[in-house]
């Protein structure tokens, strides 16, 4: 039904409604895209104000700026916000803009739903930053809400749990519309194998977010039950098991990192040709390697857990299952490198945050494959190593693949080119502060620092300033990437169709700015 | 033109009622993996789990080793906060497998008001607490107890002389859960009324 209401709007109107109606009741995949990104943009600052709050109240050994509770409150809603409001809405949006326009559909299959699910999101994170204000203080569990302890929390509790299942509502609704997109609106010609990778990796990880997000639905109910209506899943008084929760809550952990990582090796993997100006190396090895880390993410998850009393055929099991993604992740990474060898390439600032995403995403790599070896990880485990690695894979993998995206397609969605200049300040200021901030952790993890703690030794002292130092100048860099944005829209050089000398396919055969309605009759791919 | 479309809302509609039964059966498994993983460390004994089931623990048979000794640890501890105590009258014993023992434990009620309390047991090594038998528990029924009450309570077992060799040494603990706390919750309490 709601696809003949987009349809019949589509003959009438070319021009989109004024004014806030426009937002509030659009079924355009375009404006849906665009209020994705913005909403994701401001949830950004929000986690990464509270983040600088952390990174202030670490710049010295002692109790500085904050109490302990408020710093615990401050890691969890961070860890919530960048993972649920920040990095998957974002990677939602840019599915949104994109996917239709890629496949040649004039629109998302289900335009209504779309509005709905993008909707349910202000409502779920202005729940969430409601907690802040509460008795008892917002959740400071952390961000993984592992029972008894996440039992404790106040008033916010209820508050967490429902913000959680809304959040999660808004996501499996997202996934199930691009699932219907790509499957029944390709154009004619469009076969699955001549799909971009940016396309194909969303369908998997569309899968995945069907098959994890009901699963900590489930967990978080659970705990809710728990606390309010004398069920006993976590509390071992009445037969249960704490540990279990984070069999559960990993269930859907480990895959979720895949959602997040997932959409940028497709956006990595459309950028890298374009700016090498040779076709993808190995484009159905990317599609299968998607598929099998896919399928992998399903069996690995005990991998977070090494430290709760597994058996040792466990321990080996979850530990030679996790160096398994190395494989299809290494495909990845050596067809990206070999897209470029011997590529005519320019390093605009799209291309330069993706080859940076290739380099530093390495590096999360490479020391998840240390937290893998289980012998390794007792002693690593909730130490700021862990907390240096989920970062490299999270902000210079997933965060950086988004700027990489929003620069390279932002001529195309405003019709100007942005200020390479500035774009390029941005890229250089960010790519030299994340590691200042980041890598320093890796030392102070290896050393002995443990996370979630608003107090340090004292010999922790000297790396942990060189990390605040960063985090603030990597926060303030972002200010640029805001103003970028915002010159762009306001105005600048006209863009062409194609935009990029080297970019293919089918976004880029349509004017800059995309008009409101494309492909309205559908291409024919040869 | 209205032909194509009206298909492909079919298609679309066919294939969202599969992705949406696809969600609610993931968020059904969501919950069946709790006594799937009960199930799995029952069998294969892991994460300290015992068996609460008296009947599945009667000695049929089973032979006293005595070539064999191990040291036995009993611990208890009680929630922090609550007016109840729990210690062992013997914290350590040394026993042979197959060789029936009782432990005795002393429980107080250091309040003026009744408390109903219920130990929960777990047994270290985890892979020891399939052989840890329990013939009679009080940890197989609600504690009641009234004012400044004390009462010795008692476990019958045995260790199972097919306990792995490397196995030395095997600790009995118990966890005290304040029932009153959860009043309501898993059992109706006379003493509020």
């Amino acid at each position: 039904m709601s696809t003949a209401t987009t349809t019949h709007e589509a003959h009438h109107h070319d021009e989109p409604p004024r004014g806030l109606k426009r937002w509030l009741f659009t079924t355009n995949h375009k404006d849906i895209g665009t209020l994705y990104l913005i909403f994701s943009l401001v949830m950004l600052f929000v986690g990464g104000i509270m983040a600088l709050v952390i990174r202030a109240e670490l710049w010295e050994p002692g109790i500085q700026y904050v109490d302990p509770q408020f710093f615990n409150a401050m890691t969890t809603m961070h860890g919530l916000i960048m993972v649920f409001g920040a990095i998957m809405p974002a990677f939602v949006g840019l599915a949104n803009w994109l996917i239709p326009m890629m496949i040649g559909a004039p629109d998302m299959a289900l335009p209504r739903m779309n509005n709905w699910s993008f909707w349910i999101l202000p409502f779920a994170g202005a729940m969430l930053l409601s907690t802040l204000f509460m008795e008892g203080g917002a959740p400071a569990a952390g961000w993984t809400m592992y029972p008894p302890l996440v039992l404790q929390t106040g008033e916010a509790f209820p508050f967490l749990i429902f913000s959680v299942h809304l959040l999660g509502l808004s996501s499996i609704m997202g996934a199930i519309n691009i699932i219907a997109t790509i499957l029944n609106m390709r154009a004619p010609g469009m076969t699955l194998m001549k799909m971009p990778l940016f396309v194909w990796t969303w369908l998997i990880t569309a899968y995945l977010l069907i098959a994890v997000m009901p699963v900590l639905a489930g967990a978080v109910t659970m705990l809710l039950t728990d606390k309010y209506f004398g069920t006993s899943f976590f509390d071992a008084a009445g037969g249960g098991d704490p540990v279990m929760f984070q069999h559960i809550f990993w269930f859907f952990g480990h895959p979720e990192v895949y959602i997040m990582i997932l959409p940028a090796f497709g956006v990595i993997s459309q950028i890298i040709p374009t700016f090498a100006r040779k076709p993808l190396f190995g484009y159905s090895s990317m599609v299968y390697a998607t598929a099998s880390i896919a399928f992998l993410s399903f069996i690995v998850w005990a991998h977070h857990m090494f430290t709760v009393g597994m058996p040792l055929a466990g321990e080996l099991f979850f530990m030679y299952a996790t160096m398994l993604i190395a494989v299809p992740t290494g495909v990845k990474v050596f067809n990206w490198v070999a897209t470029m060898w011997r590529g005519a390439m320019t390093f605009e600032t799209p291309m330069l945050f993706a080859v940076a995403f290739v380099i530093l995403f390495t590096i999360g790599g490479f020391s998840g494959l240390m937290l893998a070896i289980a012998p390794a990880d007792f002693q690593y485990h909730d130490s700021y190593f862990v907390v240096a690695h989920f970062h490299y894979v999270l902000v210079t993998g997933a965060l950086f693949a988004i700027f990489a995206a929003v620069y390279y397609w932002l001529p195309k969605w405003t019709g100007h080119m942005y200020d390479e200049r500035l774009g390029k300040w941005h890229f250089w200021l960010s790519v030299i502060s994340v590691n200042v901030l980041y890598f320093p952790q890796h030392f102070l993890g290896l050393a002995g620092m443990p996370r979630r703690y608003a107090d340090y030794a004292i010999q922790f002292t000297e790396w942990n300033q060189v990390s605040t130092i960063g985090a603030f100048a990597f926060g303030l860099s972002q200010l640029l990437f805001v103003y970028v944005i915002w010159k762009c829209v306001r105005g600048g050089q006209k863009a062409t169709a194609q935009v990029w000398e080297g970019a293919k396919g089918l976004e880029w055969t349509v004017p800059s700015p995309a008009p409101y309605h494309t492909f309205a009759e559908a291409p024919e791919v040869k | 033109m209205t032909d194509p479309r009206a298909q492909a809302r079919e298609a679309n509609r066919r294939l969202v009622r599969r992705l949406v039964l696809v969600t609610a059966a993931m968020f059904g498994f969501g919950f069946a993996l709790v006594p799937l993983y009960d199930v799995f460390c029952e069998i294969t004994g892991l994460n300290g789990k015992v068996d609460l089931d008296p009947a599945a623990a009667l000695p049929a048979g089973v032979r006293v080793d005595t070539a064999r000794t191990l040291r036995m640890e009993l611990v208890a501890q009680a929630p922090a906060g609550a007016a109840v105590s729990i210690r062992p009258l013997r914290p350590k014993l040394t026993l042979h497998p197959g060789e029936l023992r009782v432990a005795r434990f002393e429980l107080r009620n250091l309040a003026d008001r009744p408390v109903i309390v219920r130990a929960v047991p777990s047994v270290a090594p985890g892979l020891a607490a399939a052989h840890l038998r329990k013939v009679q528990c009080f940890c197989f029924d609600e504690q009641r107890l009234g004012p400044r009450e004390r009462r010795e309570v008692a476990v019958v077992f045995y260790i199972d002389p097919e306990l792995p060799a490397e196995v030395r040494t095997v600790s009995l603990s118990y966890t005290l859960f304040d029932l009153r706390q959860r009043a309501g919750r898993v059992v109706a309490d006379p003493g509020r009324g």
